[in-house]
């Protein structure tokens, strides 16, 4: 008998509607590390997964989408603030998944929680940039603003199982879409893990659903659904990505097309305008003068 | 029963009419303005010239059927001709300083003013719209494009898209039928501001004014090459889509259509956008205008003889004003004046083509079949031409495939509300999400109900305006991307 005490594993489940479901399949896949030591044995995700997530995603859209962009920093500073606190074991996840050094994870890590405060920030901030009054040749008052596209799914890049994915989810849900996550497929425990994260800092259920398993298994029907809205394909490989693109044609999805990105750097405004659309709103402002006011 | 009988028609009765008593004389806007030539053909770099494969097709006046001119149609051949001229002036042209670019759209804005009286008999000819509407309302809008796009040619570094942004390259735009020179100076305006050279390809059934502009770009010097014009039918454009050096494809026309274009750039690295169909949603509250709503209600459906793809399609009345709003409608439209479209006077000018006369009849006798009610006012139709009377369809449920399908044409389904979160509910219960709108005097129910449709333009005790300056487009199934204003320069940049 040994004196060391024997660990706790952990079930990881997947996150759906603000719950932790395991897959209805029942089923799962062995996740390993870098070495190819087995670490967990995860959830792998059906289409019945994958649209129930749609439903969550649906049914959180109106909430989350109306509610003010200062309530939505700072539920996203929130899961900043709660991530913080568990840095250490986000640093032991990403290392193991990632086969690097627990400070190159830990680095990666400070850099994603950076991240999610960049893009806290972002809610209140994007209708002034990229929005605006029009001045009409006309007595009409003229008013563009962003509005979030609706249910997007986003394949989570498959090599930076952290990093990379809070950098293509936070800016989809700071814009006020919800999202169904398929994590890297390899690597899906940080993403996970995330969920823990997401379903303690107010983020309200449904709004983030984070599925595991087979990338192309679950994308497929998610890129066929009707009531998808966009699909950001940077998970997707070359020819997954064209298969999906073309699914995603059938009720004009917004896609984003899968580019060779570098998470290091600054992000820019393109992936929280990926998912926004347009509206421009016209009222006739009338004149008061001598001739009296008109419509 | 003989009186009776009189009473109901319009024989002369000897004191003159009503009716006889506010009629317009006829007010022809002359043919002699415009001087169309038998054939024309491609415009490839800077010079027209004949297919490759030598076929012609004729364009035909929808309002006389009278042939107007042959034009040719364009094989793979000659796309592949006009996509390698258009390469061939990218180079030079996106290198010129943007103030050089500006000046050559300020000289095609000042042109097109000039010219606008000739466009406007043309496009009135070759479309079918009436002259009221080219030339009041097409031709300025046209003009007013090329001059907005024409002042940010010179300061990009300012949208918002980077200090220095970059042009796509070639951009293959594809346009309707429906405004063809206005849909022409949305693709091309924005498309030469920032730097990319064009091939354009105008709708089968309206191709005349487009090789117009192809002289209006001759005599402003623009550059061989940059503007680029091949006519040709649906299969010209698979094959402009299809072209392997094309950068980006423009594209506005039916939701069918822009399925198969976005499946078939799909994993290539060609950039879309898309302007689709729609079924917009006019909602009438009962605090509204009354008068000034079914002014908005005509204007939002019968304006270009409905065939517009943010059209009002859709009235949702609430259910308290229903009867008054009808009554009101129905005696406006008894007021409308349909026929030649080169008369000042006319209202309603002829539908586009024998296809979409058919398309619309179609529809229209579905609605009938599935039990709403159709009402049209007394009027005639010329005998020859393609003529859809003004079309009321009531006691219409969301069912019914005239309150689901886009129509174009100048037909309109009504349906009732009584509260505003039903009237939103039904507003968005549609694939599309192109246009809405919103007649109440309460400025909050105004505001409300505008932040809960899904739709890219919301017109508010107003309907069907457009600026060079406000971004338009799409929700859902209406496409997208916008044209317009600073955000249609992200089309045709690198970002």
């Amino acid at each position: 008998m040994s004196d060391e005490r024997l660990s706790v594993l952990k079930t990881y489940k997947l996150y759906v509607g603000g719950a932790f479901p395991r897959s209805e399949s029942g089923r799962v896949y062995e996740v390993t590390d870098s070495k190819g030591a087995w670490l967990a044995n995860a959830p792998r995700s059906s289409r019945k997964d994958a649209r129930d997530a749609v439903v969550a995603a649906r049914k959180a859209f109106g909430g989350w989408s109306g509610a003010t962009a200062y309530n939505r920093g700072q539920v996203l500073y929130r899961v900043a603030e709660m991530l913080e606190g568990r840095r250490g074991q986000f640093a032991q996840e990403v290392a193991a998944a990632e086969g690097i050094s627990r400070s190159k994870a830990a680095a990666l890590v400070d850099a994603a929680i950076d991240r999610w405060v960049w893009y806290a920030g972002w809610t209140d901030k994007i209708a002034q940039v990229v929005g605006g009054a029009n001045p009409v040749a006309g007595p009409y008052f003229n008013l563009s603003t962003p509005e979030p596209t609706g249910v997007v799914t986003v394949l989570a890049p498959q090599a930076s199982s952290f990093l990379g994915l809070v950098s293509v989810l936070a800016p989809v849900i700071a814009t006020g879409n919800t999202a169904v996550v398929v994590a890297s497929e390899a690597s899906p425990l940080p993403a996970l893990s995330l969920g823990e994260v997401l379903a303690t800092s107010d983020v309200p259920g449904g709004v983030v659903n984070i599925l595991s398993g087979g990338t192309a298994e679950i994308a497929t029907p998610l890129a066929a659904h009707q009531d998808v809205n966009g699909i950001d394909l940077t998970g997707a490989d070359a020819d997954l990505a064209k298969e999906l693109e073309i699914a995603a044609a059938d009720n004009v999805k917004r896609v984003l097309r899968p580019r060779a990105d570098d998470w290091s750097t600054d992000p820019g405004t393109r992936r929280l305008t990926a998912f926004l659309e347009t509206k421009t709103v016209w009222h006739p402002t009338g004149k008061l003068g001598t001739s009296g006011a008109s419509y | 029963m003989a009186s009776e009988n009189v009473a109901h028609t319009n024989a002369p009765t000897g004191a003159p009419k009503k009716a006889d008593a506010f009629a317009y004389a006829p007010a022809p806007e002359s043919r002699s303005l415009v001087d169309i030539a038998p054939s024309y053909g491609l415009f490839i770099d800077g010079e027209f010239g004949d297919a490759a494969g030598g076929k012609v097709f004729k364009t035909v006046s929808p309002s006389t059927e009278e042939v107007l001119s042959e034009v040719a149609q364009a094989g793979a051949e000659d796309v592949d001709r006009a996509v390698g001229a258009a390469r061939k002036a990218f180079e030079k042209w996106s290198a010129l300083p943007g103030s050089e670019r500006a000046k050559y759209l300020f000289r095609i804005a000042r042109i097109i003013q000039e010219r606008s009286r000739e466009l406007a008999v043309l496009e009135t000819l070759d479309n079918g719209k009436p002259i009221k509407e080219t030339r009041d309302f097409d031709l300025p809008t046209v003009a007013a494009h090329f001059f907005y796009y024409a002042g940010w040619a010179d300061k990009l570094g300012h949208a918002g898209y980077g200090a220095d942004p970059r042009p796509l390259g070639v951009a293959g735009q594809i346009i309707p039928w429906n405004f063809p020179l206005m849909m022409l100076a949305w693709k091309i305006a924005p498309a030469l501001a920032t730097g990319n050279t064009v091939v354009l390809k105008p709708a089968e059934t309206t191709p005349l004014s487009a090789l117009f502009f192809a002289d209006i770009c001759r005599q402003a010097g623009l550059p061989k090459g940059v503007v680029n014009i091949i006519t040709g039918d649906g299969a010209t454009g698979a094959e402009l889509v299809a072209h392997p050096d094309v950068n980006k494809i423009a594209f506005t026309g039916s939701t069918g259509v822009g399925k198969a274009i976005a499946r078939q750039l799909a994993g290539t690295d060609k950039r879309t956008t898309l302007e689709l169909g729609g079924k917009g949603a006019n909602i009438v509250f009962d605090d509204a205008p009354i008068d000034q709503a079914v002014e908005g209600i005509v204007t939002g459906i019968f304006f270009n003889q409905g065939q517009v793809c943010c059209a009002g399609s859709r009235l949702l009345v609430q259910e308290s004003v229903h009867d008054e709003v009808l009554d009101a409608l129905k005696r406006r439209l008894s007021s409308l004046r349909i026929g030649d479209p080169l008369d000042k006077n006319t209202d309603l000018g002829a539908i586009n083509s024998a296809e979409q006369l058919a398309r619309i009849r179609a529809l229209a006798e579905t609605g009938e079949a599935e039990g709403a009610e159709r009402w049209s006012p007394a009027c005639e139709l010329p005998s020859a031409g393609y003529w859809f009377a003004p079309t009321l369809f009531t006691n219409v449920t969301q069912a019914h495939t005239v309150a689901r399908d886009e129509i174009f044409g100048p037909v309109l389904s009504v349906l009732t509300f009584r509260t505003p979160e039903e009237a939103v509910a039904k507003a968005n219960n549609s694939q599309y999400g192109l246009s809405a709108g919103i007649w109440t005097e309460k400025g909050s129910r105004i505001l409300a109900v505008a932040s809960k449709l899904r739709a890219g333009v919301v017109w508010a005790n107003t309907f069907n305006k457009f600026d060079p300056t406000s971004p338009f487009g799409g929700y859902k199934e209406s496409g997208h991307g916008r044209e317009g204003g600073r955000h249609g320069l992200e089309a045709y940049l690198d970002v």
